[in-house]
């Protein structure tokens, strides 16, 4: 286990309890040189059941936190665990670098490729930075500038999902949020390369979708995707962020429900426990599904790549029709 | 051109009809007290303050098409419950609800003539649910752009939204996507497309088609933004300046070309096509 979470949620606190446990037992087996093998395994054994029997059944917004788990891996933490040759690139060559989007060049196995991805900070010193993974429009317009970087040198497009939404400013205004991500929609229904994106944490409404027309939408088990908040949806529907559990439920916003709505291509199961208590596995687990993927719309010729992906997004929906 | 049939109803100008019998109505910009009459004659600005009071899609019909020459396309769909959805209101009593109005969708597409012009047109509707972008709207706006592809005649879409219809949840999303899909080969072929934006045009449909346009038109005073102001100072912590979000405050921040009364609206398309486009024989 590469990551041990340091935070936890309110319905993980058994899990918790016995992870201390298990640590506690450890430390004096060493300590007094006792052999405490069968009591761990005793304690291991419930601790995984104990994790399969709460993340099999999530209510939507309990879901709602693990996507938001201050422990989950971001962007960064897959950068760094699936590919070489990092190189990150930073600005939109017009008004500043947004760090709330990350971008570079990388290598995943044999390809090179351009990634992308909404980062948001691990401490408050970074978010601030970061602006809590909530982008500014030039953040979206660097996006843009990356991606055709990559059209220019017939390169893949490697997206991370991981949004509150973009930012709801002043200065986001002033500088035409809602023209970044437009543009931006349009645009990547023209780029000739294949587009990928993973959502790995939370897919908040526009500002997840500014970065996420792409040729396969792939979502981790615990990621949600959704065109409001269930916290902004319960405040305009029922009138009470209090009643956020049952906009969660209402919104049908977990990678299941993306699945059977046909806008998610795969779903991509994390560890027991989250992607938050083994980093190395869900991104092990990644990686081989975006090779996978990547290999398979590498071979499209462009134009026919194109058009599926307009196609893709032209069939999402559901009306009547007399 | 032999594609548009121009046999249909006339238009009459509805925008009256729509609000109680009274003979007066308040200006929301000046206060000032106008004769109902008398404002409908001037498309429903205010005499004293230019005010733009809200019109009805019949009257943007009438204000931007030659008469009678609108045909609707696609007034037959309507909306499903994909979802289930239930608040404290089901999404299909909301709908009912809507439709009671006499609207069966926020927005009503179709083609006509602008100035002699062979144009294809959206407008949408306020009124339906705030004017929010479903399923529907998303597929009559690609729709409407499909038929300006193949047509190779102009798009204008005449916005005003309140964002995302959430009781549709991820599909409402889905259709930012979707509209854009539509426009981005509207662009491959070089397809003109005009969008006006109305008061007000926030959220997916401001981050989508009415940001879009080779030329983005405004009407004086309407707000124009991603983010409500009301969420924006939720996260500031702050009151918001005076004109915030106006439709002069975005087109000085570079995001609309001109803001254009409505009684020149007309006008300055047919002139902005006529530049753009050589593909009709006017
Ligand atoms: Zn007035």
């Amino acid at each position: 286990m590469s990551k041990r979470p340091t935070l936890h949620l309110a319905f993980e606190r058994d899990i918790v309890e016995i992870q201390a446990q298990i640590s506690k037992l450890l430390d004096l087996a060493e300590r007094r040189d006792l052999d405490v093998t069968e009591e761990i395994e005793g304690l291991s054994g419930r601790l995984e059941l104990l994790k399969q029997q709460t993340y099999e059944n999530l209510e939507p917004m309990q879901q709602v936190q693990v996507a938001r788990h201050p422990s989950r891996p971001y962007t960064l933490d897959y950068v760094e665990r699936m590919f070489t040759d990092w190189v990150e690139l930073r600005g939109d060559r017009t008004f500043r670098d947004d760090e709330a989007i990350v971008g570079g060049w990388a290598r995943l196995r044999e390809h090179s490729v351009m990634v992308l991805g909404q980062q948001k900070g691990r401490d408050m010193k970074e978010n601030l930075r970061r602006n809590f993974g909530m982008p500014h429009p030039e953040g979206y317009r660097k996006a843009l500038r990356l991606m055709r970087q990559a059209e220019k040198f017939g390169r893949p497009v490697i997206i991370f999902i991981d949004t509150p939404g973009a930012y709801p400013g002043v200065g986001s205004e002033e500088r035409g949020i809602g023209e970044a991500i437009a543009f931006n929609l349009r645009e990547m229904f023209r780029l000739r390369v294949p587009l990928i994106s993973a959502v790995i944490g939370e897919g908040m409404s526009g500002g997840a979708l500014g970065i996420g027309i792409t040729d396969k939408i792939l979502m981790l088990e615990h990621a949600i995707y959704s065109v409001i908040s269930p916290e902004g949806c319960a405040a305009i529907l029922w009138r009470s962020a209090d009643r956020k559990e049952e906009a969660a439920r209402a919104l049908k916003l977990t990678a299941h429900d993306l699945l059977e709505m046909g806008v998610c291509d795969q779903v991509i199961p994390e560890p027991s426990g989250g992607a938050h208590s083994d980093w190395d596995e869900v991104a092990h687990a990644l990686e081989e599904v975006l090779y996978d993927t990547l290999s398979g719309l590498s071979k499209l010729p462009p134009k026919q790549l194109i058009e599926s992906r307009r196609s893709k997004y032209n069939s999402i929906g559901a009306w009547r029709e007399a | 051109m032999a594609w548009f049939r121009k046999d249909k109803k006339p238009l009459t100008a509805q925008g009256r009809r729509d609000v109680p019998k009274d003979v007066f109505d308040k200006c929301p910009g000046c206060g000032e007290i106008c004769y109902r009459e008398r404002l409908g004659k001037n498309l429903n600005i205010c005499p004293n303050c230019n005010h733009h009071m809200r019109i009805s899609v019949e009257a943007y019909l009438s204000i931007l098409l030659d008469k009678g020459t609108f045909e609707e396309l696609n007034e037959d769909l309507s909306a499903s419950d994909p979802l289930g959805f239930s608040d404290q209101k089901s999404y299909p009593e909301r709908i009912a609800s809507a439709e009671a109005k006499g609207k069966n969708e926020a927005v009503v597409t179709g083609t006509g003539t602008l100035d002699g012009i062979d144009i294809t047109i959206a407008v949408m509707d306020f009124q339906f649910i705030g004017g929010s972008m479903g399923s529907v709207v998303g597929e009559k706006i690609y729709r409407v752009a499909d038929t300006a592809r193949e047509a190779k005649v102009p798009l204008v879409i005449v916005s005003a939204s309140g964002g995302a219809r959430m009781q549709e949840g991820i599909y409402s999303l889905m259709q930012m996507a979707k509209t854009s899909a539509a426009l981005s080969r509207l662009h491959d072929e070089a397809i003109p497309f005009v969008s006006i934006l109305t008061h007000p045009t926030t959220g997916g449909v401001t981050a989508s088609y009415a940001m879009l346009g080779d030329v983005n038109l405004a009407e004086p005073g309407a707000l124009i933004g991603f983010a409500g102001p009301r969420v924006i100072e939720e996260t500031i912590k702050q009151e918001l300046p005076q004109g915030f979000q106006s439709a002069e405050f975005v087109r000085d921040h570079g995001m609309v070309d001109r803001v254009v009364d409505r009684r020149e609206l007309k006008d300055t398309v047919a002139t902005i096509l006529r530049h753009q486009y050589a593909g009709w024989d006017t």
